[in-house]
């Protein structure tokens, strides 16, 4: 990717990131905080890459913390999210 | 070739699942469906990197993920609703060490980087670095394995100088692109000991904020690795998240009506308190049948649940206990702090999980009007929030801070599992004052009690 499309999407991203969560209502503070600790565990997929091109044993054993903490935040963020928005759901059914 | 098209397309979709998924997190209606798509979009990529040319290391690759997204699913499932905060510190820590990992990686290659490469990886494992270490800190605080506010003697000074040392040798590692071993060694060691240094002083009504910068750092790093690995998939989810978090932490940081750089560096500790003048009055305590009938004879009553009713896993008593009083024709509500508990809508989403109905719910603007026309205000496990020095007395620590104005009401009770400071240190007024009475012991045990006593007296 050429360096200014980067710095594009940067600036884009930001002002996405800005927009998208800019009317979220109190209740759902924790939920959100805990749902966008997920989407950051997207970093799986650049440990991913980094171990899949790791060349030495020190390359390797970094690589392998670094899937095992990526898969970690994923997995784990999705869970709580999950678990703390099914709530809301039930709550839905009988309002 | 063509696994390359793949790639491309499927991160695309992931990027868009991503967005489309927050946006539908930030209101109710939608909030399930929200992380369903995120979910999606996170399988999705980690399924189609797989076909990712010219990798190696499948084994260690698919073991690192079973292992540690195994662990970490089954912690979420386990883990109790009240110790969700914690959680997330934890996971968005490792979040930030994984982002860390990848720039050590790049960094230790030896290859020589364009500066902009090298600057963003350095940059990427800084804040990845200071995010795992400050967020394990918090992590353990809010565990209760890491008890009290720990200040360095002149922690300002020493956060500044360890500051300024990971800056120089970090700028030392760009410069010198490629960096020695031992220079990048030095660099994270420096980075680690600053995340955690800067997060020890910081406790009680401050750590939501602090979690929540932590996870807006996260996705800043994980967003500069991706510029690194040439992954938009990265970038666009880490920049996202980077700038969604720090308007959130604005939005908490604002609640509180205290500059992110005072919670930073100004941590709030009990030492003001002997600046200002002594608070007058004693603290009188009142048994549960004393307090069911008390509440039961209210009109209205308001409740203002804290991390004590977090910590005494009270939330279902608490519900009971609101549904008998109404049920003898009490209005009952709930008033909520922006930052009651340990996370923003902490309180909520306990409540939510007991069952309490949304329109019993309010926010501290609200409501804040209603406490002079209330009989009873009552309040579990909470402090910080309804200090009413937080209005009148400039010397206090929380001076300017919002707070919800129990005082006001005709009656308080205070439920509190002992005497003296809160988790903050700083002594409550409120608790001294002529129509406040006590009520000791652990949230659940006290509020059984009174539910006890008030089906007796209904009886």
């Amino acid at each position: 990717m050429e360096g200014f499309a980067a710095l594009y999407i940067f600036m884009l991203a930001a002002f996405t990131g800005y927009e998208v969560i800019s009317r979220v209502p109190v209740i759902l503070h924790t939920p959100l905080m805990s749902g966008s600790n997920f989407v950051h565990g997207v970093v799986l997929v650049g440990a991913m890459v980094a171990l899949g091109q790791a060349q030495t044993p020190l390359e390797q054993a970094i690589g392998f913390i670094a899937v095992f903490l990526g898969a970690a935040n994923a997995a784990g963020g999705y869970v709580v999210t999950e678990r703390m928005l099914a709530m809301f759901r039930s709550k839905k059914g009988t309002k | 070739m063509n696994a390359k098209i793949l790639i491309n397309t499927s991160y695309f979709v992931v990027a868009l699942l991503f967005i489309l998924g927050l946006k539908g997190m930030s209101s109710p209606v939608t909030a399930r469906r929200g992380i369903i798509w995120s979910g999606v979009g996170m399988a999705l990529a980690t399924l189609v990197t797989f076909a990712w040319p010219g990798m190696g290391n499948y084994a260690l690759m698919v073991s690192a993920l079973t292992i540690g997204g195994g662990l970490s699913w089954w912690s979420g499932k386990v883990v109790r609703m009240t110790d969700m905060p914690q959680m997330v510190a934890l996971y968005n820590g490792m979040g930030g060490g994984a982002a860390a990992a990848i720039a050590a990686i790049e960094l230790a290659k030896g290859e020589t980087h364009v500066p902009v490469v090298a600057a963003l990886a350095t940059l990427g494992g800084l804040i990845g670095t200071l995010s795992f270490s400050g967020s394990l800190v918090a992590f353990a605080k809010l565990q209760g394995i890491m008890r009290k506010a720990f200040r360095l003697p002149a922690q300002n000074a020493m956060n500044m100088i360890l500051a300024a040392l990971t800056i120089l040798s970090g700028t030392g590692i760009v410069a010198s692109s490629p960096a020695t071993t031992l220079q990048i060694l030095i660099f994270f060691a420096l980075a680690l000991a600053l995340g955690a240094v800067i997060t020890m002083p910081i406790g009680g009504a401050d750590m939501p904020v602090v979690i929540s910068l932590f996870n807006a750092l996260t996705g800043l790093a994980v967003g500069f690795e991706g510029y690194v690995l040439n992954n938009p998939a990265l970038i666009i989810a880490g920049i996202v998240v980077g700038s969604a978090g720090t308007l959130l932490t604005q939005l908490m940081a604002r609640a509180m009506n205290r500059p992110l750089t005072n919670i930073l560096f100004k941590p709030i500790t009990g030492e003001a308190k002997t600046g200002g003048p002594g608070i007058a009055g004693r603290l009188k305590e009142v048994s549960s049948l004393d307090a069911a009938s008390m509440l039961l004879y209210a009109q209205k009553v308001i409740i203002v649940p804290g991390y004590g009713m977090a910590v005494g896993q009270a939330q279902h008593k608490v519900k009971e206990m609101s549904e008998l009083l109404e049920e003898a024709g009490v209005k009952v509500k709930f008033a909520i702090h922006p930052v009651a508990g340990r996370m923003p809508g902490h309180m909520n989403v306990l409540l939510a999980e007991a069952g309490v109905s949304y329109d019993r719910i309010f926010d501290l603007e609200e409501i804040n009007e209603e406490f002079a026309q209330t009989d009873v205000a009552l309040v579990i496990g909470a402090n910080d929030v309804v200090n009413p020095a937080a209005r009148t007395e400039k010397a206090s620590p929380i001076y300017g801070m919002p707070i919800l104005n129990a005082d006001h009401a005709h009656n308080v009770i205070v439920i509190k599992r002992g005497k003296g400071a809160g988790y903050s240190g700083i002594e409550n007024a409120l608790f001294y004052a002529d129509n406040t009475r006590m009520l000791y012991g652990s949230a659940q045990q006290v509020v059984s009690e009174v539910i006890k006593h008030i089906k007796e007296l209904m009886a």
